[in-house]
């Protein structure tokens, strides 16, 4: 066992999840060392300069054609744990198609795959920390954790604060999908902390006649946890 | 007003369609002179390598310094999927010194499905002892064990840093 203070984030899952089969070779046995953070972790990566089309953030408009499914915007603002906006960040996400298929070869699952949809797409945050995507709603798809197991709707999405202590890569699911009860690993996330994985339904986003809105507020930060006894 | 964070979950078995676009395992000229391969495998509590993981990693530039007081081209990020042996590859350079008494070192990130969030190390180098002797971090790792999984190898390549996520040999692994 490492000596010194012991920490746990108490936001986040934990890594030995149980019923989280995928987890059972590949989470640490040894408690975490508390790392005070210091220049190399209190900095990050800047990706402004990196040319990203604002096409790059539709998802359902390809050249071949437009996308199959249930059109959606999903959008929120990117913000630190002090609720101060962050601008100009990367935001990457990746989701199944409609019927619940990724394009991806090793996902074997036989639902059909949708020749207009890669199901990838990223932004940078605006002034104001906001990021804005136009994409299907995913479909549910069933994976082999348990028997009849099957992940409820979600999307992927891979997040740069500030630092490198406030990077984040998560999950945004959708309001009243049943599925959420019955998955280890939205389960595996506390009671009072799981619902900031759950989009909210927004009329004011919805677009008339076009497309239905979601909100997701993505907050990023350091440590929130307290050192535990050693 | 302090907001609650938004809680991790894992990178899941299908992340190269997002994540793979961002070519980033080079972070300086391979030709540069003090160019260096950072290379290494992510290895299972059983031994296995870990094919479908993303290894990020972040670092000061060559004279400590970081986003925005380098050069223009430098960003200080890798990203690397592992192949099917488990293995990722950087070509970087060893960053300068940040702190005090802090040894050169290299912030590495692991996502993979079954973590349901990353794991943090830090990579340190073996041609550093007397820095690495001084550095506030690894003293305080009193394991002789745990303090060495963060120190990279030597290979004829350049530098082999494996990962172990479970069990002997486990790397030590950082809350921060």
């Amino acid at each position: 066992m490492t000596d010194g203070p012991r920490v746990d984030r108490l936001l986040d899952p934990p890594y030995d999840a149980p019923d989280y089969r995928s987890s059972e070779l590949r989470h640490p046995r040894r408690s975490l060392i508390h790392l005070a953070a210091g220049p190399t972790e209190l900095h990050g990566p800047l990706f402004g300069h990196h040319r990203i089309e604002p096409s790059e953030a539709d998802l359902i408009a390809q050249p071949t054609g437009e996308a199959l499914g249930e059109r959606i915007i999903v959008t929120g603002q990117l913000l630190d744990d002090a609720g101060r906006p962050i601008a100009g960040q990367l935001i990457e996400i990746w989701q199944a198609n409609a019927a619940g298929r990724y394009a991806h070869e090793d996902d074997q699952h036989p639902a059909p795959l949708d020749p207009n949809f890669t199901g990838a797409g990223r932004c940078l945050s605006g002034p104001d920390g906001t990021y804005r995507f136009v994409t299907i709603k995913p479909g549910a798809y069933p994976w082999r954790n348990h028997q009849n197991a099957w992940r409820p709707a979600h999307i992927h999405l891979s997040v740069f604060g500030r630092s490198f202590t406030e990077r984040l890569v998560t999950q945004m699911y959708f309001p009243g999908d049943p599925l959420l009860d019955l998955d280890p690993i939205y389960q595996s996330v506390s009671t009072a902390a799981r619902r900031r994985l759950v989009s909210s339904f927004d009329l004011d986003t919805t677009t008339p006649d076009w497309a239905l809105g979601y909100r997701f507020d993505i907050v990023v930060g350091g440590l929130l946890a307290t050192p535990a006894e050693a | 007003m302090p907001r609650p964070t938004t809680p991790s979950q894992t990178v899941g078995p299908f992340f190269s369609l997002g994540l793979s676009w961002l070519d980033a395992g080079q972070l300086v000229d391979p030709d540069r002179s003090d160019a260096v391969v950072l290379d290494g495998r992510v290895l299972d509590g059983g031994g296995a390598p870990v094919p479908d993981a993303v290894v990020e990693i972040f670092q000061a530039d060559a004279a400590g310094r970081f986003v925005p007081d380098t050069e223009p081209d430098w960003t200080g990020f890798g990203r690397a999927l592992t192949d099917a042996g488990g293995t990722y590859r950087f070509v970087t350079c060893k960053p300068g010194i940040v702190g005090p008494s802090d040894a050169p070192h290299v912030d590495v990130s692991v996502f993979a499905r079954g973590l349901l969030q990353r794991v943090i190390t830090r990579c340190y180098f073996p041609d550093e002892a007397a820095a690495n002797r001084t550095d506030p971090v690894l003293r305080s790792i009193a394991d002789e064990a745990v303090r060495a999984s963060l120190i990279a190898r030597d290979t004829d390549e350049g530098l082999r840093f494996d990962i172990r996520l479970q069990g002997e040999g486990e790397t030590g692994f950082f809350a921060c």
